[in-house]
């Protein structure tokens, strides 16, 4: 929770990590790509404000101590949704796995949300696992990285066939929230990587489904924007979009947030830090104090404290279930469940 | 004229596909070598290990293309460096391959089409710039539309814009309408402002794009910031 000028601001960081990419776990003659990812990593946390930089050494695995300050101490978050990336070709024990997520999450119930993973080249495997892990994690979500290298295949499309069958698995298992990062390697290597097209086809075939672009299709800003104002189920995660632009491109990021706000609006967009990329205290603080900077941005929507209670956590909540305290709510939906949960209602599947 | 600062001109024409810019002003180049015999070795770097590859190899084997064309270079080496697909793209630009030579199995084909879907963001881009300042001349959208080639100011970005025009097959003669949609057809005086709503989120994402890179080039190779972080 954040308080500020009278205001409270319940807090969902919707994309956070607990990594560990110390030399200790760099897969033996992967070492060049272990290395080359995390320092790549760390050098996306230079763009925030230099009081928040971390040595390389802190930032290659930061203790459980680190998370608990940084995500819930200082950092104003309520809950945290943990976006599990494997890169096992490169990591010995992936780089933060589902199961390390989960073993911290564990320690604080009710505070962290650990989201799984799949990817369509496991086949009828990856399918079982994802069964197992939905039962012994409770997954509602998922986070897809496109960009995974496998078995010497350098990354995969939603719009592959392989990948219908997991996101059928996914409604059936109740899986709503589908967070998918687009990366500069997507097979084929020939086409755009970060063309967000094979989401469009996704959300349009499973409705039921909550896709949640991370990064909103940075740096095909306008590709995704096109594409999210005609799908109802297509949300805008604003990883990076903060951490990598509201301190280091103000301006750019000034007409990010207006397009944003005028294409996919306020109701779905969702704050997310990507700690331990960047820490979100300043994240938090820096959006409750953010307007445009001059007259020049008027024809951009208005960026309200309701729209700010929005993005920060209320949006996010609602994906998740997640109870939050009558006194955070907005006036008019207090008490009132998300519209989903109406239609089950009155279909009886409640 | 040195025999480097015409390497170097060369390079100046290659373009970073994704972003538009050249490879020069980007600082892409790392290093550029020639030899009493005219024999050329060029650096190139990026602002990540993993920029997308198929943009990095458009980027090696252009500055390859450019520099062999200059009249009297002995050998050409261009190596892109520390790259996580450099190997491979290395590899297939110095043996003269395609893309799908350097990654067999994993393209589906050659990058023409990338290129183009390229050059048609930033067409948009750049004349969206250039229709923004003449409406702010106060030209009325029936004049800006009705403009012609001929009547472009001779300046970088109306000269990159009949670059585009040639590489996407729209014509560029004096008489052609200035401003164009991706067919070639004119923007109709009355769609000016729909048009330029889209268009000003196809350059915000280039421009946004570019910011990041050169953010992330400097603090990569430790190059000062000459625009220093905005308060």
């Amino acid at each position: 929770m954040y308080e500020h000028d009278g205001e409270q601001y319940f807090v969902v960081d919707s994309h956070i990590h607990f990594w560990d990419a110390s030399p200790e776990n760099w897969v033996k003659g992967q070492e060049q790509y272990a290395k080359g990812w995390i320092e790549c990593f760390h050098a996306y946390q230079s763009l925030g404000p230099p009081e928040t930089h971390w040595p390389l050494e802190k930032f290659q695995k930061y203790s459980e101590e680190d998370f608990v300050k940084d995500v819930f101490g200082e950092g104003h978050v309520d809950v945290g949704v943990f976006e599990s990336t494997y890169l096992k070709e490169w990591y010995s024990d992936g780089f933060n796995t589902t199961e390390r997520n989960a073993r911290l999450a564990e320690k604080h119930p009710g505070k962290l949300i650990t989201n799984g993973r799949w990817d369509p080249r496991e086949g009828e495997a990856g399918l079982r696992q994802l069964e197992q892990d939905a039962k012994r994690y409770g997954l509602q979500g998922v986070k897809l990285y496109t960009a995974e290298w496998y078995n010497g295949s350098r990354g995969w499309s939603l719009k592959d066939p392989e990948a219908a069958p997991f996101l059928e698995k996914c409604q059936e298992l109740g899986i709503v929230n589908i967070h998918v990062h687009k990366g500069p390697t997507i097979w084929p290597l020939d086409k755009d990587a970060f063309d967000p097209k094979d989401i469009d086809v996704a959300a349009t075939s499973f409705p039921e489904l909550n896709f949640i672009v991370e990064h909103v299709g940075l740096p095909r800003i306008e590709d995704f924007c096109f594409m999210a104002t005609q799908e109802p189920n297509v949300y805008a995660g604003l990883s990076v979009v903060v951490g990598g632009l509201m301190h280091a491109r103000p301006r750019f990021f000034a007409k990010v947030m207006g397009e944003l706000l005028f294409w996919v609006g306020e109701d779905k967009m969702l704050f997310g830090s990507d700690y331990g990329i960047w820490e979100p205290k300043w994240q938090v603080e820096g959006l409750v104090d953010w307007n445009y900077p001059d007259e020049t941005f008027s024809d951009y929507p208005a960026f309200t404290t309701e729209s700010k209670k929005k993005i920060l956590g209320l949006n996010a909540a609602k994906l998740y279930g997640i109870e939050v305290p009558e006194k955070y709510r907005l006036p008019d939906e207090a008490g009132t469940p998300a519209a989903r949960d109406d239609a089950e209602l009155v279909e009886g599947r409640a | 004229m040195t025999d480097r600062e015409r390497v170097l001109d060369a390079l100046g024409t290659v373009y970073d596909p994704e972003l538009d810019e050249p490879i020069t002003s980007l600082e892409f180049i790392s290093s550029c070598d020639v030899s009493a015999d005219g024999d050329v070795d060029v650096r190139l770097r990026l602002p990540t290990p993993q920029c997308a590859p198929n943009f990095a190899y458009l980027m090696v084997a252009d500055a390859r293309s450019a520099v062999r064309r200059l009249p009297g270079v002995g050998g050409v080496t261009v190596v892109l460096e520390d790259h996580y697909t450099g190997e491979e793209i290395n590899a297939a630009v110095g043996r003269g391959e395609g893309f799908s030579e350097a990654f067999p199995g994993e393209t589906e084909g050659e990058l023409g089409a990338l290129r183009a879907l390229f050059h048609r963001k930033a067409l948009v881009a750049r004349q969206s710039r250039l229709c923004e300042a003449l409406l702010a001349g106060g030209a009325t959208p029936e004049e800006v539309t009705a403009r012609r080639v001929a009547d472009l100011p001779d300046d970088p970005e109306a000269r990159r814009c009949i670059e585009l025009r040639e590489h996407l097959g729209i014509a560029g003669d004096s008489g052609a309408p200035a401003f164009v949609l991706p067919d070639g057809q004119p923007i109709a005086a009355v769609d000016l402002r729909r048009w330029l709503r889209m268009a000003q989120l196809v350059r915000l994402s280039l421009e946004t794009n570019g910011g990041i890179c050169r953010s992330l080039l400097r603090i990569r190779y430790g190059i000062p910031d000459p625009e220093e972080v905005a308060a």
